[in-house]
């Protein structure tokens, strides 16, 4: 069922004050577990509890001076920026956070979801060889060949979430968790999901694309200012989708134990969020050699396993 | 189509609101007398060495062609998966099949050490 447009509109606007928010407070968030994790206290000054830091990163980071390199490709260098912020926030168009709050139930949300996840590898590889620096051409190498070779092991996971639902609609896949979450018959392919979406958003144990001890920042090296900005909160946009997607596919989305709403999406999607930001400060960086092999030897057998047993169940 | 006009509007409300973001930023931004060595690339404090177009390992054009194998599998598993229950045990056989055919080109690549990262 279609919305009126102007229902379109305010949506579109929750959405994205909601995805700004959440990724700012992510960032935060991130500091602030980190330093608990670290046993320091992490950011307190701006504000109670430094819950005004990320107003004043904001601010700082849209007046710093702008640095153009001339030796850099000036009109890839200025859009990769755009696109990455863009393809960050795409996603979230057929992310269904209620029953009844999504702005559109697309058929094929699936696909779409996979079409559009793919398309900030554009801006990442773009990025870093427009910057025309080695480190940051490294690691946008490094970035499109990681995010390509977990993109396959997501992609075959998704599809024992399609079988299970018999639809690719976000919305279905939902309805269809109701009695039984995914996690449980699928587990195998969460935990495949789960594994890869640390690689598709570039997180330790697998931020090789930005490793800082080797590529001082990788992709995003030569980037200062605003545009800085674009590429540090669509990371965390993309983190903050992981967390939903994980939550709408395998969690039961607006399902709990009892009286269904947004605040049992909320709730899990933080507790995956938690999930991520605890493993990342307690697992340290794996190689790169490790890091190919682990996607192509084991997480793609996996999943296909998966999807054998799977469609074995469906068909019986 | 219903659905696909919502995904528009949402889609043209994001490049604007990225654009108005940089663009925003570039009205804001601090101005003045700069110095020219910000202008060199970050070398680790010593000044670039040789270009950066450098040769690159010709390992990431093999994960790239072993990646479009795999990924168009996934994308002809899709339309299977939703309509498994509605075929029964012939799509389910048919799929087996051609889930099998692809693994062994998946042996192929990995007895030829296409997946080995060197």
């Amino acid at each position: 069922m279609a919305q009126p447009i102007f229902q379109t509109l305010w949506k579109t606007g929750v959405v994205f004050l909601g995805a700004l928010t959440a990724a700012a407070y992510l960032v935060l968030a991130e500091r602030k577990f980190a330093g608990y994790f670290q046993e320091r206290y992490g950011p307190n000054r701006v504000g109670p509890f430094g819950l005004l830091q990320p107003l004043a990163d904001a601010v700082k980071l849209l007046l710093k001076e702008e640095v153009i390199f001339p030796q850099a490709s000036r009109g890839l260098y200025l859009a990769a920026p755009v696109i990455i912020g863009v393809a960050a926030l795409l996603p979230l168009a057929v992310i269904p956070f209620s029953e009844h709050f999504y702005i559109a139930d697309l058929p094929v949300a699936v696909l779409y979801l996979l079409a559009v996840g793919s398309l900030s590898t554009y801006g990442v590889l773009l990025g870093g060889w427009s910057s025309n620096s080695k480190y940051a051409l490294l690691g946008g190498l490094r970035s499109a060949a990681q995010m390509v070779s977990y993109e396959i092991a997501m992609a075959l996971a998704l599809v024992g979430v399609a079988l299970m639902a018999q639809s690719l609609s976000l919305v279905k896949i939902v309805q269809a968790q109701q009695s039984l979450w995914f996690l449980i018959p699928q587990i195998l392919g969460f935990v495949v999901f789960l594994i890869a979406a640390f690689a598709e958003t570039n997180r330790l144990p697998f931020d090789l694309p930005e490793a800082e001890s080797e590529l001082v920042a990788g992709y995003h090296t030569e980037y200062s200012a605003f545009k800085f900005a674009m590429f540090f909160v669509g990371e965390y946009i993309h983190l903050f989708i992981v967390g939903c997607l994980v939550t709408v596919l395998y969690l039961g989305g607006w399902y709990g134990p009892w009286k269904p709403g947004p605040h049992w999406f909320f709730l899990k999607t933080f507790l995956v969020l938690f999930f991520m930001i605890w493993v990342r400060w307690t697992y340290p960086r794996f190689r790169f050699d490790q890091l190919m092999r682990f996607s192509w030897k084991v997480l793609i057998p996996v999943a296909l396993l998966n999807l054998l047993l799977t469609s074995l169940w469906m068909a019986l | 189509m219903g659905e696909y006009v919502p995904l528009g509007i949402y889609t043209v409300v994001t490049v604007l609101l990225a654009l108005l973001l940089m663009g925003v930023a570039i009205i804001l931004r601090k101005r003045g007398p700069t110095r020219p060595d910000k202008y060199t690339n970050y070398e680790c404090g010593e000044l670039p060495e040789g270009t950066a177009r450098i040769r690159f390992h010709a390992g990431y054009y093999l994960v790239a062609l072993v990646f479009i194998l795999f990924d168009v599998e996934a994308l002809f598993l899709f339309p299977w998966a939703i309509s498994l229950r509605a075929l029964g045990w012939f799509a389910f056989i048919e799929m087996t099949l051609f889930v099998l055919i692809l693994f062994l080109g998946w042996i192929y690549a990995y007895k030829k050490g296409a997946l080995e990262w060197m």
